[in-house]
Formats: C-alpha cells, sequence, structure tokens
C-alpha cells in the first residue's frame, strides 16, 4: 500500500483552497460539491491570494471555515452590499458571495437586484434548493408550487403563498450583468461544467463589464426528507423543469 | 496651512471626512443630512483622494458596504438622520460584534416613526444604551459646533481604529443645517498600513482573515462578550470627554446639556448669573463613555442640577445615575422639533431648581 502513495501516483487532491475543516453538510447535500467546484476553480486560475468572499445568512453560513480564503461573514441578505463595499475599496481583488435562496432571493431581494443593477464586478453564486435548510426546511421563495415545507406543510398554495421567484431571469434582465447563467452539481458531468462557468464567472471580474450570476439548483435531503439519491432524482423531475439549466445572459461578441 | 470658512454644518462634516483620509463613503439621501452626500458627490473626493463616494440602494445597504470596506482595514463611514439609523442598527451591532472601526453620523431629527424633519436629541438612547441587538457600545461624540463637528470625524476615526469600534457622532438638524465659522485641518494621507485582522486576500503562510460575528459556541461566544466588555472598560478609562462653564467657582446650581442645545443653556446660564443666580454649565461632549464621576464629583456641593434636552429626558438617566442622589436632579425638555429658547430654561431654572413660584 505504502509503494502506492507516493505523489508521482497522484491523480487527484483536495483543493488547497479548501481547508481541512470537517464539513457540517448533510450527506448528499450539494454544498459540498459547489464548495468544492468553486475551491478548485480559484485554485486553478491561481488567484487564492486575490480573492475575499462573502458568507452568507443560511446552511452555508459557516462557508469561511472550509474556503481557505479571507472571508466576511454577512448578515442575513446583505451579502451582495457586503462585497460591494469590499470591491469598491479593494477593486483589485476577485470578490464572490456564496448565498442561498432563502438569503438572496427573499431578505436580500433588494440588495441583490441593485448589485446587478450598478453591475458591481462580483461574482455571485446562488444555490437554489427551494427551501430554509438551516432553520429546518420551511418555506422559500423558490419553493415549488405544491411542494411541502414545513411552513407548508399541505404543498405551496400560490393562491395564498405567492408563486416562486425566478430572481435569475430577472437579473439576467439588468443592464449591469454581465453573465447570468443555471447549472448544477449533482453528477461529475455537472460539477465539471459548473466549474468550467465558475471560472469563467471569475475571470470576467477583470474586464470590469459587470456582474456574474451563477445559479446552482441544488438539493436538501434532509428537509425535502428523501434519500440523496431520491432527492437528485426528484430534483431532475421537478426542480429542473421550472429552472431549466443552462446559459440566460452570455457576454457579447 | 489651515483655512478659515463659512460652512454649513453636514458640508463641513463632508469636507472633513475627505480630510481624514477616509477611503470610502457610503449612503442614502435623508432630511436633514443630504448635504453630506451631495457635497461629496459635488466635490470630488476620488481625484482629489481616491476616495470611494457611492449613492446605496437604502440606508441597510449602506451600512453593510460600510461593513464589507471596514473589513478590508480601510477608514470608511457613513452618515443618515434618525429613521435612517434605526434601519441601519443591525449592520451596526455586526460592526460592533466583528470589532470593526467605522464613523456613523447621525444628524438627529425628532421621532418617533417618521416624525419630523427638525432637529432633536431624541436619538440619546439609541446611540448610547445599545441600539441594535447585542450587548455592545458605541463611542459615542456629540459635538455643538459645525467646528466641532469637523475635529470629531478625525478624532471618530482615530478611536474606531484605536479600539476597533464603531464611533457614532451624534449631531442634529440645528448643527447640520447652521453655517458657521469653521477651520478646516490639512488633507490627511489614505491609510496605507495592512491590518493583520483585515481581508485583502490570503497571505501565504498565514491564516486566512474571517471577520464574522457568530460563534455557535455559547462558551466561544461568552468570550467574545467578555472581550467587549474589557474593551469598554478601557474606553471608560480613557475617552471621558466634557467641557464646563463656571464649574469651578462657587455656584450652587448646574445645567447638564450636550450638543446644539448647551448652546442655548450657555444663553441661559448667561442671563442668570447677569440676575445674581450662582449657576454653571457642564457639557458632556463624550455621551458614551459618559462623564458620570465628574457630575458625581459636582453634585455633592450643588442644591440642584438641572438637565435640559431635546428629547422627553434621555441624557436626565445618565444624569441621575451620575449624581446618585447627592442633589436633585430637574429637568426641562422640548421635542417633536421643537428648540427651547434660552427664556424657557431661565424659567426652568427659577422654577424648577431654586423653587420661584
Amino acid at each position: 500500500m505504502s509503494e502506492l502513495i507516493k505523489p508521482e501516483n497522484l491523480v487527484y487532491q483536495k483543493s488547497k483552497v479548501l481547508t481541512d475543516k470537517v464539513m457540517h453538510y448533510c450527506p448528499g447535500c450539494g454544498h459540498g460539491a459547489a464548495h468544492k467546484m468553486l475551491a478548485e476553480a480559484i485554485d486553478e486560475l491561481g488567484i487564492q491570494n486575490e480573492t475575499i468572499g462573502v458568507a452568507p445568512v443560511g446552511c452555508s453560513v459557516l462557508a469561511y471555515y472550509y474556503f481557505d480564503l479571507d472571508m466576511t461573514e454577512a448578515a442575513h441578505g446583505r451579502a451582495t452590499a457586503v462585497a460591494t463595499g469590499i470591491k469598491r475599496v479593494m477593486p483589485d481583488k476577485y470578490v464572490f458571495t456564496y448565498q442561498g435562496d432563502g438569503d438572496l432571493a427573499a431578505i436580500g431581494t433588494g440588495e441583490t437586484i441593485h448589485t446587478c443593477n450598478r453591475g458591481e464586478n462580483i461574482l455571485i453564486v446562488f444555490i437554489n434548493n427551494g427551501i430554509y435548510g438551516m432553520t429546518g426546511g420551511q418555506m422559500a421563495p423558490t419553493t415549488l408550487e405544491g411542494m411541502k415545507s414545513s411552513t407548508s406543510p399541505f404543498g405551496r398554495d400560490i393562491k395564498t403563498m405567492g408563486n416562486p421567484l425566478k430572481l435569475t431571469e430577472i437579473v439576467a434582465q439588468l443592464k449591469g450583468t454581465y453573465y447570468v447563467t443555471r447549472q448544477s452539481v449533482h453528477t461529475p458531468g455537472n460539477a465539471r461544467r459548473t466549474k468550467r462557468v465558475l471560472k469563467k464567472a471569475l475571470e470576467y471580474q477583470k474586464l470590469n463589464k459587470g456582474t456574474c450570476f451563477v445559479e446552482i439548483v441544488s438539493n436538501c435531503p434532509s428537509n425535502w426528507k428523501m434519500s440523496p439519491v431520491e432527492a437528485n432524482k426528484w430534483m431532475e423531475e421537478n426542480m429542473f423543469p421550472f429552472y431549466p439549466l443552462g446559459d440566460i445572459k452570455v457576454p457579447e461578441q | 496651512m489651515k483655512e478659515l470658512k463659512l460652512m454649513k454644518g453636514n458640508e463641513a462634516l463632508a469636507e472633513a471626512a475627505i480630510r481624514a483620509g477616509s477611503d470610502a463613503y457610503f449612503g442614502y439621501p435623508i432630511t436633514p443630512q443630504s448635504e453630506v452626500i451631495e457635497y461629496l458627490m459635488a466635490h470630488n473626493p476620488y481625484e482629489r483622494t481616491g476616495m470611494v463616494v457611492l449613492q446605496a440602494e437604502s440606508e441597510v445597504a449602506s451600512i453593510n458596504m460600510v461593513y464589507g470596506a471596514a473589513g478590508c482595514g480601510k477608514r470608511v463611514l457613513t452618515t443618515s438622520s434618525s429613521p435612517g439609523i434605526s434601519l441601519m442598527q443591525e449592520g451596526i451591532s455586526y460592526i460592533a460584534g466583528a470589532e470593526l472601526p467605522c464613523v456613523v453620523a447621525n444628524v438627529v431629527r425628532g421621532g418617533p416613526g417618521l416624525g419630523t424633519i427638525q432637529p432633536s436629541q431624541s436619538d440619546y438612547f439609541q446611540a448610547v444604551k445599545g441600539g441594535g441587538h447585542g450587548d455592545y457600545k458605541l463611542i459615542t461624540l456629540a459635538p455643538a459646533t459645525v467646528q466641532e463637528t469637523v475635529d470629531y470625524v478625525k478624532l471618530a476615526f482615530e478611536l474606531a481604529f484605536k479600539y476597533r469600534n464603531p464611533v457614532m457622532i451624534l449631531t442634529d438638524g440645528i448643527i447640520g443645517q447652521m453655517m458657521e465659522k469653521v477651520e478646516l485641518f490639512e488633507q490627511q494621507p489614505r491609510l496605507t498600513e495592512q491590518f493583520d485582522w483585515a481581508t485583502k486576500g490570503k497571505v501565504s503562510g498565514k491564516d486566512h482573515v474571517i471577520i464574522t460575528s457568530l460563534q455557535l459556541q455559547s462558551e466561544e461566544q461568552e468570550k467574545v462578550n467578555l472581550r467587549l466588555q474589557a474593551k469598554y472598560r478601557e474606553v471608560e478609562k480613557n475617552e471621558v470627554r466634557y467641557v464646563t462653564h463656571h464649574c469651578d467657582e462657587e455656584i450652587d446650581y448646574m445645567i447638564v446639556a450636550f450638543g446644539s442645545c448647551a448652546r442655548i443653556a450657555q444663553k441661559a446660564m448667561e442671563e442668570a448669573r447677569k440676575q445674581g443666580i450662582k449657576i454653571g454649565l457642564f457639557r458632556p461632549q463624550s455621551l458614551y463613555p459618559y462623564p458620570y464621576d465628574a457630575i458625581n464629583k459636582m453634585a455633592g456641593k450643588l442644591k440642584g442640577i438641572l438637565t435640559v434636552e431635546m428629547n422627553a429626558g434621555q441624557m436626565l438617566e445618565d444624569v441621575k445615575l451620575a449624581v446618585n442622589g447627592k442633589t436633585k436632579v430637574e429637568f426641562y425638555g422640548r421635542f417633536g422639533g421643537m428648540i427651547p429658547s434660552p427664556n424657557e430654561i431661565l424659567n426652568a431654572i427659577k422654577t424648577k431648581l431654586i423653587g420661584e413660584k
């Protein structure tokens, strides 16, 4: 065995942009893969020392423990305002936010829209799993029609609870956004594509052409009350038809 | 070279912010302080010093932009007036919790609610007793003149970085809107220091920097609170500021007042002294830390103290704490945007302190 563990035999290793801290995420949760893709993108671009991240409130509130990057923890919903403050005084740095649907599309809607509208040269990573994970499975702005949550126990009723919000399509309409796309990390192929997308979005920051917005449609096995495999299947069958994957706004050639 | 100018309080505050070497201002218009951001936008601070000025979409966004930029170890400020400052309280609590330096100026107007756009001192409690959630303190400076407003911008940044704590300049619509002669200090350089605690991109070989106010373990959060409390004790030991008028003479009575209200009270005191009343004036310049000891020492030799405020009696509670029963403490206040006249205060001295009918 020791014969095998040699540097020359190494085919894959954890990105150095991730710390050794054990993640608190539930088994099968998409955050782990999303963190990994973002970390690898930063690593491959060689910008670990030039990147400042902003963590949200939600399941990824402790993201700053997992990324070996200088990071700031924002108040609930305020990540893009915090990132604006950072980018405006540190314009040469790569700045990103990492936010869930409650943080970005409910309490932080105002900040999200105005940050994108100003065209702040930052990357917004938006994890959409249609539910509040950290507080225990309450309805999110992105919860699908009929989808059960602890505050919509009989399913989301559009008449009384409103419609699921496609904030990504909204920000794509704003002149300030440069690149808007929707991806997933639930298969190796999708995860690799997401990494390419994140690399591109980070590189675009140097062009100073506006906000890059990457939605990652993800799962929540614990609060969806499904096994990881069931959750991914449910996501494909229910989330993807409403939140279709692919580029929504690409830079003009 | 120092310059003497005739300036409006809000504009002088803005000019002082540029000259103090600020890196950024984030704000949102609200009466009676909108001249601050108007002045900054009109006077090209970016060309002058590289200072960034941004009009945010709300006070909530403004204070969070301040939080982000302050975490980078930059000199950052925002200004607003009462309802806007209420909106900022969450962010101020985070800044205090994460121990970041910043300056917030509140050009106070009457409340509660939308209230009025006229001057008031009714945000005293909000400034010195909390405002946002959690056990934290804002170092609070109360200027009484346009000159002090200018000087306190510089002082506020010094204190903010010395203690890594938000500092509030608690002024009001009188000082903000009034034009006065002011001597401006020379342009200070912007910060070049790279602080260990600031987010600037991970330094190889060192731990990554985390700016947060979150500790999920209560034992750890208690340690944070104990550290904050130890810092506040230092602030209380070192940063008490006040001025007195005639208080070192033989006096029977004393007025305690802060900010613009103290200037009106000074006029009343002068008139009372002309009429033979032995009275002095005590003006706290720092509202947190409060000059409890100095007032307590005075109290023993006095027949009574009159607290005068443009509110319903807020600093009054601190005066009573300071006096601790040594002498009687009376109050006179106008509120809702009304300003007391020297005659009204003189009348209060006679009826409430001396007991004339």
